[in-house]
């Protein structure tokens, strides 16, 4: 659908990003199965078996987030393009609730130090993120 | 109960974020758009402070303190280098990615190889080198923006460089591959800090041949790979909200993307493995054609009878700290009813959309900022079109002269209006070093002088003639 509202140079740049992905997926999926070919053992019924993830479920998000992503921001005022670009670092740095969640549980702390410094770094993006957009887009002024 | 909570604030939080960034599509509502993405942050931080499994509060207080402690000077930067701090904040977003990536391969190596399993260990590799590479690279970026003395500004070149370039990724990607399929021999952990070694030289290396007309696509396209690797975080952890951010962030930087490239008529590949600054040598030569000047005075009077005026700014505007005067030729023209509008085009500044945010810092309102694509037809309409420090943008060579690197850019029709003047500071060609045969039209005036000074003395010259 994104494909037929783009002119024909970036529905060429979106099929090679498209394939793109589509080579990666299938790269994943060849080594995938190469690793469970590899370790059957591992396959079997352990004592304890970890809890399944629900990896596909995770890709459907992820193709739904990146449609809904590409037709919301492709109506973004062009006059806002910089504070859509502090304003989306912001967001991805959502990416704090891994953060806290590595530096305060129970794990060795090496592993924690690693968590709060990358808990820094997203708190720093959320905080500069989010102010350097107010700060713009309170400059745009009808008059 | 605590899971649902999180769960649940997760998906406001999620559709938080999706109306924030529809909010962004009028500057009227854009500031609601902050609003709601605080807000989501907070509700998802919240919900996942309150779970169980954490239980140590006192690195997390203090991480965050310091995470405002730096965002805060962070956010007060000039406009100017506001490319410099979304690159550094892209380079934060890929070391958070990063090393949450490494902290739970360690974690998971320790605690049991059942929990390493392909599809993880797939996102864990997807994740730290996107994440590396985003941090060096962004690194690079900001330096190059910022000027630093030690980070070259023009393009480096070497021989076999895409060569190598694409050699290092393929040896990355073939270890990660091995990684995927042995996750838990002895020598894993040594591979796996080699992939991350490698991600982190290939980040240099990728922004060393990339010159500084090109760092607006650059900019857009780590803001993507920043995204990416927020999702593949989302993938380590299953965490649908990171993954839902991440994606929103990752199309937000390929769309800019897109557009930087279509604004400069040239193709993903060309930017990232062209080198643009290495053809100019063969171009800047040629033989001394003659400028014609013109005084403020009588610029002045030329603006004065005018009806329409266009002007047309370009970074060397930002460079000069011209903003402000060129609001009171502003407000001075508006006065006496003449129209004025401003042509931005797409890469006028240093990254998507950054002259809009520096003329707006002037006071200038919104409605008076144009496209380059709705401006171009009003061009030949307009009286006296007035270029502040733009160059390559309004080069009429781009349309017909396949020798210049930058034939086929879509460019603002400046010699198509009546008269045009040319703000100057010296007879030197522009950024990406090319002659300027706008300069040298039978219509076109040079204004030499620094854009701050010749604007404040046209605007002394309109004023005067006011009393």
């Amino acid at each position: 659908m994104i494909h037929l509202m783009l002119s024909w140079r970036d529905r060429r740049i979106v099929r090679v990003a498209l394939a793109g992905a589509l080579c990666i997926a299938l790269c994943f999926a060849a080594t995938h199965g190469l690793a469970q070919a590899s370790s059957p053992e591992q396959h079997q019924p352990a004592a304890q078996p970890p809890a399944p993830i629900d990896y596909w479920s995770m890709l459907f998000v992820f193709m739904l987030a990146t449609f809904i992503g590409m037709g919301v921001i492709r109506r973004v005022s062009r006059l806002l393009h910089t504070p859509l670009m502090s304003l989306t670092n912001a967001i991805s740095a959502i990416a704090v609730v891994g953060s806290i969640v590595v530096t305060g549980a129970d794990y060795p702390p090496t592993i924690r130090l690693l968590g709060g410094i990358a808990l820094f770094a997203s708190v720093t993006n959320i905080v500069s993120g989010f102010l350097i957009t107010d700060r713009m887009l309170k400059m745009f002024k009808k008059q | 109960m605590t899971y649902s909570i999180e769960q649940l604030a997760y998906i406001v939080s999620a559709a938080l974020f999706v109306f924030s960034l529809h909010w962004m599509n009028d500057p009227k509502t854009a500031r609601r758009a902050v609003i709601a993405g605080v807000a989501a942050m907070f509700a998802a931080v919240l919900a996942t402070w309150i779970q169980p499994q954490v239980v140590h509060h006192g690195w997390i207080i203090l991480a965050i303190m310091l995470g405002f402690v730096v965002g805060v000077p962070l956010s007060r930067v000039p406009l100017t280098a506001v490319p410099q701090r979304t690159a550094l904040s892209h380079a934060f977003g890929g070391v958070a990615a990063g090393l949450v990536g490494v902290a739970k391969y360690f974690l998971w190596l320790g605690e049991g190889p059942e929990h390493l399993t392909p599809f993880r260990m797939i996102a864990i590799v997807v994740e730290v080198i996107l994440g590396f590479l985003t941090f060096t690279g962004s690194l690079m970026a900001a330096g190059k923006l910022q000027e630093v003395r030690w980070i070259p500004q023009r393009p480096v070149i070497y021989p076999f460089q895409n060569v190598i370039n694409i050699g290092l990724l393929i040896i990355a990607g073939a270890l990660g591959s091995l990684l995927v399929a042995y996750p838990n021999e002895p020598w894993s952990a040594v591979v796996f800090l080699t992939i991350i070694a490698i991600a982190l030289v290939f980040g240099v290396l990728f922004i060393i041949p990339i010159g500084g007309a090109d760092m607006p696509t650059v900019i857009s396209i780590l803001n993507s790979y920043a995204g990416l690797s927020a999702v593949a975080m989302g993938f380590v952890l299953d965490n649908k909200l990171l993954i839902t951010a991440g994606a929103l962030d990752g199309s937000s930087g390929l769309i800019l993307s897109i557009i930087m490239c279509r604004a400069m008529n040239r193709s993903f590949t060309n930017v990232l493995f062209g080198a643009f600054g290495n053809v100019k040598a063969a171009v800047a030569s040629g033989e001394q054609k003659n400028y014609k000047q013109e005084t403020p005075e009588g610029a002045s009077q030329v603006l004065e009878q005018a009806r329409l005026v266009i002007v047309i700014p370009g970074y060397g505007m930002a460079v000069a700290q011209a903003q402000h005067r060129v609001r009171e030729l502003y407000d001075q023209l508006t006065k006496r009813g003449i129209t004025v509008k401003f042509a931005v085009h797409p890469v006028a500044g240093r990254m998507p959309g950054h002259m809009n945010v520096l003329l707006a810092e002037a006071d200038i309102p919104y409605t008076a900022l144009v496209e380059m694509d709705e401006i171009n037809s009003d061009m030949p309409q307009c009286d006296v079109a007035l270029v502040v420090g733009a160059n390559d943008v309004v080069n009429p060579a781009a349309r017909y002269d396949k020798s210049t690197p930058i034939y086929g850019m879509p460019i603002i029709d400046a010699d198509k209006a009546r008269m045009v003047f040319a703000i100057k500071r010296s007879k030197n060609p522009g950024f990406a070093g090319i002659d300027n045969e706008l300069y040298f039209k039978d219509n076109t005036f040079m204004l030499f002088g620094d854009a701050k000074a010749v604007i404040g003395e046209l605007v002394k010259q309109l004023a005067g003639g006011n009393h």
